[in-house]
């Protein structure tokens, strides 16, 4: 576990709104390493979700470097930042995200064709999905006709299949039971444990509490 | 399930997932292709089908008096009632023209009248057309009856033979009472029909020998017109060239005139014709543009979440787009498939009912125009795809994803 796979250099974001500009990000500084389990917390509106967005290359800052795996994303088109979010990011939202109009196993099997330019051959796709307890049967199932909890597996798997550096994962249990939240942690915390690099934002104490460490956003600031 | 591209696979199932709205946009596709591919056919079988009666009468030319460089079609027989003292073929001239034929093939003179005709209490008007005897009996094929022995009998063609209810046997009174006197002749033999021809459309005339036209209408020895058979059709322009050096030495004294000439004018009145009618079809393409438009823009605007994800998870802008270019390439190539398979069994359908004959539905430049509106279809669709697919691949992933 050595080196920062992600680091921050006073990174600000200004959204021009109509009502006039808005500071999302005041001056972010900070430095993940490799392995670590960090989950953002703060009040909604503090800014946690655009610094996730921000880690995670949809978004570019106003100001400010980010560096992932020590390059700088400045000098990066937007084809390198789609290249690197497909290669080197997994990223896990809130509302699972999965392709509606592709099976489960066709949602985690679409990364690795976009990366490869080829199906998978190596059974990698059916490794993972059984391996976060998606069988086979299930597999062949539409998002739409799982359960939160089933597709929220299914979009780890996804998030999983090109082997990224890291994993971003945005209120990942915001829209499951508390059974199913619980699964859904022990899964990522296994995932750091075999060396995974976490970030995930939450508002929930207690799935914070799978993380290695909590860093606190407010208004667009880390307190 | 999964074909190689799962760009192409997303694209798919996005139109099957909505079936219905897809099939209405491609049925605009095929109805355009059905147009244009079929009113293509029905122009070049109906111009085929012209050429090739035409082509009948490539070996004849017919020479008239010089009119001062008049309209070509207006030279033909029958088209003058009155016409001047000077504006004939005189004895020498044919005797010219005879000496230049003889050895490429026939020449014969042709006099020509409208006049009025009585039969029982019927009257009507037909050409009368003066010929050799001999000529008569070369030239013309007699379906019931005979050829004409004397000078008092004639021949008469199918439509005024129909027309008047004449039969072999039958009286017929020529020229207007009230002007002048009036000659009676006996019809010997109905002629096979003939068609309309640019040296002699004998369907609805009456024929008999010259001897019986002077004695109506005078005019010994001046004709209205030269019509010539020429053996081999290659010799058509020396025989043509050959009668202008002799007769227009001087100054132009006859028209010359062969068969292309027509055909030339009269299949490219039928091409501009055909290229109008289809660019009104093409109007009905237009139409089913809009509808592909209206059915990507919408597309795009309910996936513009699933567009988020994608972005999100690593797909380039390039391949979001060709995922909604595969979408409209698909309408535009399954109708444009359909539309050309349909084309074939309506455009035979209209090419027969227009055309009269479908001999030349099979002919390359008639089945071109089903390739052919199959591509502008297809093309129109990717055309049409291509607005709508650039503006789901410029989308702000984050922006994207906020949608519900």
């Amino acid at each position: 576990m050595s080196g920062p796979v992600i680091e921050l250099k006073g990174v600000k974001k200004v959204y021009n709104l109509p009502s006039g500009d808005v500071t999302a990000l005041n001056g972010v500084d900070l430095r993940i390493d490799e392995g670590e389990f960090v989950a953002i917390m703060g009040p909604s509106g503090s800014g946690k979700s655009t610094l996730l967005n921000q880690i995670g290359c949809l978004d570019r800052p106003t100001s400010g470097d980010l560096f992932l795996a020590g390059k700088n994303t400045r000098e990066m088109n937007d084809h390198d930042l789609t290249y690197l979010r497909l290669t080197s990011i997994g990223y896990i939202f809130q509302k699972f995200n999965l392709i509606p109009l592709l099976s489960a196993y066709e949602n985690v099997e679409y990364p690795y064709i976009m990366k490869n330019r080829k199906p998978d051959d190596t059974g990698r796709v059916q490794h993972l999905l059984s391996m976060i307890g998606i069988d086979e049967a299930l597999s062949a199932h539409k998002p739409g006709e799982l359960s939160g909890g089933q597709q929220q597996r299914v979009a780890i798997a996804r998030a999983l299949v090109n082997d990224p550096a890291i994993l971003l994962c945005d209120e990942p249990t915001g829209n499951l039971d508390s059974q199913t939240s619980i699964q859904i942690m022990e899964i990522l915390s296994d995932l750091n444990q075999r060396g995974r690099t976490i970030v995930m934002v939450t508002h929930n104490p207690e799935t914070a509490a799978y993380a290695d460490r909590i860093i606190t956003i407010r208004d667009g600031k880390i307190v | 399930m999964i074909t190689k591209d799962i760009i192409l696979t997303l694209a798919a199932r996005n139109v099957r997932l909505h079936f219905m709205r897809s099939v209405l946009a491609a049925l605009g596709i095929v109805i355009g292709v059905v147009a244009i591919a079929s009113i293509g056919m029905v122009g070049t079988n109906m111009t085929l089908s012209v050429t090739e009666e035409l082509s009948d009468m490539a070996n004849k030319l017919t020479v008239t008096p010089y009119r001062g460089g008049g309209g070509m079609m207006g030279g033909g027989p029958g088209g003058g009632g009155d016409q001047d003292d000077e504006d004939v073929i005189t004895e020498d001239e044919f005797r010219d023209i005879e000496r230049i034929v003889a050895k490429y093939g026939i020449a014969y003179t042709l006099m020509s009248e409208s006049d009025q005709i009585e039969v029982g209490s019927e009257t009507g008007r037909a050409t009368i057309y003066g010929l050799d005897p001999d000529i008569i009996r070369e030239i013309l094929i007699v379906e019931t009856g005979e050829y004409p022995k004397s000078t008092s009998s004639v021949v008469v063609g199918p439509t005024l033979a129909e027309r008047l209810d004449l039969k072999v046997g039958s009286k017929i009174k020529i020229g207007d009472p009230d002007e002048g006197p009036t000659t009676t002749v006996r019809v010997v033999g109905i002629l096979e029909e003939r068609g309309m021809s640019m040296d002699l459309s004998t369907d609805m005339a009456i024929i008999g020998s010259e001897k019986l036209f002077t004695g109506i209408y005078g005019g010994e020895g001046e004709y209205d017109q030269v019509n010539i058979v020429v053996d081999d059709i290659n010799n058509v322009d020396a025989v043509k060239t050959a009668i202008e050096d002799e007769l227009n030495r001087k100054e132009d004294t006859v028209t010359v005139q062969d068969s292309s000439r027509m055909m030339e004018s009269i299949t490219s009145t039928l091409s501009t014709m055909t290229t109008f009618v289809m660019a009104i079809a093409g109007i009905s393409l237009l139409v089913a543009a809009v509808s592909i438009f209206n059915v990507m823009m919408m597309s795009v605007n309910e996936r513009v979440r699933e567009i988020g994800i994608l972005r999100a998870i690593g797909t380039q802008r390039g391949e979001v787009l060709r995922m909604f270019v595969y979408e409209a390439g698909i309408l535009g190539i399954v109708g444009a498939v359909i539309g050309s398979i349909a084309s074939l069994a309506i455009g035979y359908v209209v090419v027969f009912g227009m055309v009269g004959t479908a001999d030349y539905f099979f002919a390359m430049d008639s089945l071109i125009y089903v390739p052919m509106a199959m591509a502008i279809g297809a093309g129109i669709c990717l055309i049409t795809g291509a607005y709508p697919a650039w503006q789901a691949s410029k989308l702000d992933p984050i922006e994207a994803l906020r949608a519900e």
